[in-house]
């Protein structure tokens, strides 16, 4: 915010940077050839509904958008314990490119809605043969990515959160203050 | 981005620019007069006098601003929490997690008081030391939902965002000066000798008590002026913050509800509560003293928040903006 919106009080609802996203496909391949992380296939966006019936418009359109769209694709929607939305999208593991524009159809009609404030994240997720969970996580105000690995329980393996930072730092741009890597604990597709 | 569904209120933005100009032309006149004064009479103890309000004023208004943080926790007794610190403090923390990355702010520390009133508050000078303090009273409360206590908060991280704390301090400089100076005054004249005995030195003893009159009646006049902008100045903070904490979670309508219960309860607390609450009092989510009873219009213009009528239509304003069709 500028001086003078500060000085007044006012507000600029922070815009999604949708841009980005489109590096992950990218990122994905690095992960599997340096750590076997290899995508699950699942993806979600999260994101805060608006009140009222233009936000519920867009909303239903994106969820028909989707579920026509590509025949293996499957769609689900889940509101989590905060009162945000999430739509997650479960693709053929082969096809990660197919859900990266899915996920970006979503971001666009909320945007082009003129919703694009209320898009919280953007979720992947990946695992390996041992059974670890990782999931990149895109911020959309930030235009920044961030692994988030639960364990058991509400842990976090932060030894793996920064194994893949050093892995796809190329790749991707990651969000470089640490204290902005916040939990989505029992996030959807994760 | 060409469409948004965020406008800015200008009104609102026309009528704080128009307050805070009004405030520092009263500031300007404030000094003028009194420079006018002093410079007419000639007088040391006068110029004395005002230097060491001013400074006085100055030390006071850093010193608040600088541990406004520590200030602020050390009176409510609030204790600042960690994810882990049980699971209420981890609910809290996800919430302002995330509304903080949909605002794309830095996130403030997060405080927990121990007190029964539904109340919570932002203080701290910038976003390193900002700290949102959130009552028990508040957390417990089965009445409130979650999108409610996310509603209060989103108002509380506005703050945070709007630098209320700086502004507000800044705003305050002029009448904690004009409150001193007139303190200062009167007692110089009270007791007779600081002022008059340095100035007596030129035997000018006879302008002394006209000089200190004027400038007494100078300092009252403006702390009346800047203490009534100061009040308007602190009620279109409040609305503007409400304004952006609606928008930043699209619930205009959680926040007009939990509004609503948040100041039904308030009238209930007892009044030694208040008391001790009253120095925090501009910097809570509602008020927790009402000044007066019946006579609405004359509280209104003293009072640190606006009336919850005000700030529901407001809100309700907000819902019809956000539903628009695109």
């Amino acid at each position: 915010m500028g001086f003078l919106d500060t000085l007044l009080g006012r507000t600029k609802p922070a815009q999604p940077n949708l841009d980005q996203l489109f590096e992950l496909p990218t990122a994905a391949i690095t992960l599997e050839a340096g750590m076997n992380m290899v995508p699950t296939g699942t993806g979600s966006v999260c994101f805060r509904a608006a009140e009222g019936k233009a936000f519920s418009d867009i909303e239903s359109d994106v969820r028909e958008l989707l579920s026509m769209g590509s025949g293996t694709a499957s769609v689900e929607v889940t509101k989590d314990s905060y009162g945000f939305t999430w739509l997650t999208c479960q693709h053929s593991k082969d096809d990660f490119e197919a859900l990266v524009t899915d996920l970006h159809a979503v971001n666009s009609s909320l945007a082009d809605g003129g919703f694009g404030p209320q898009l919280l994240c953007t979720l992947v997720s990946f695992k390996d043969d041992s059974g670890r969970k990782l999931g990149i996580i895109y911020l959309y105000k930030r235009g920044t990515f961030y692994p988030f690995a639960p364990t058991s329980g509400e842990q976090r393996d932060n030894a793996l959160e920064l194994q893949v930072r050093g892995q796809v730092g190329a790749d991707l741009k990651i969000e470089p203050d640490l204290s902005r890597w916040f939990a989505v604990w029992g996030a959807p597709g994760l | 981005m060409a469409k948004t569904r965020y406008a800015p209120d200008r009104g609102l933005t026309a009528r704080m620019t128009l307050t805070m100009f009004l405030l520092g032309i009263v500031f300007v006149a404030f000094i003028t007069v009194l420079v006018l004064v002093l410079s007419a009479t000639g007088r040391v103890s006068g110029g004395a006098i005002i230097f060491f309000a001013v400074l006085l004023g100055l030390v006071l208004g850093v010193g608040s601003l600088f541990y406004s943080d520590k200030i602020a926790l050390s009176t409510s007794g609030a204790q600042l929490v960690t994810p882990q610190d049980g699971p209420q403090a981890a609910r809290l923390h996800g919430i302002v997690d995330r509304l903080c990355a949909l605002a794309n702010m830095p996130k403030p520390r997060v405080a927990i008081a121990p007190s029964p009133m539904l109340n919570a508050f932002a203080t701290g000078r910038n976003s390193k030391t900002a700290v949102l303090v959130v009552t028990t009273g508040l957390l417990n409360n089965p009445d409130l939902n979650d999108q409610e206590l996310e509603a209060v908060l989103a108002h509380e991280l506005s703050h945070v965002a709007h630098k209320d704390v700086v502004v507000m301090t800044i705003a305050s400089f002029l009448g904690i000066i004009a409150g001193l100076l007139v303190r200062f005054a009167f007692y110089s004249e009270l007791f007779g000798g600081g002022g008059r005995g340095r100035g007596g030195g030129n035997n000018n003893n006879g302008g002394a008590l006209p000089v200190i009159f004027i400038v007494l009646l100078v300092g009252i006049v403006t702390y009346a002026i800047s203490f009534l902008l100061i009040r308007l100045l602190s009620r279109y903070r409040e609305l503007a913050a409400d304004r952006s904490g609606a928008l930043l979670t699209g619930q205009p309508s959680a926040l007009a509800s939990a509004l609503q219960k948040v100041s039904g309860s308030m009238s209930r607390i007892p009044q030694k509560d208040l008391r001790s609450a009253e120095p925090l009092n501009a910097f809570y989510f509602v008020p927790a003293f009402k000044a007066g009873g019946k006579e609405v219009a004359l509280s209104n213009i003293f009072s640190t928040h606006p009336t919850l009528e005000r700030r529901l239509r407001q809100l309700s304003e907000i819902s019809d903006q956000l539903n628009k069709q695109a």
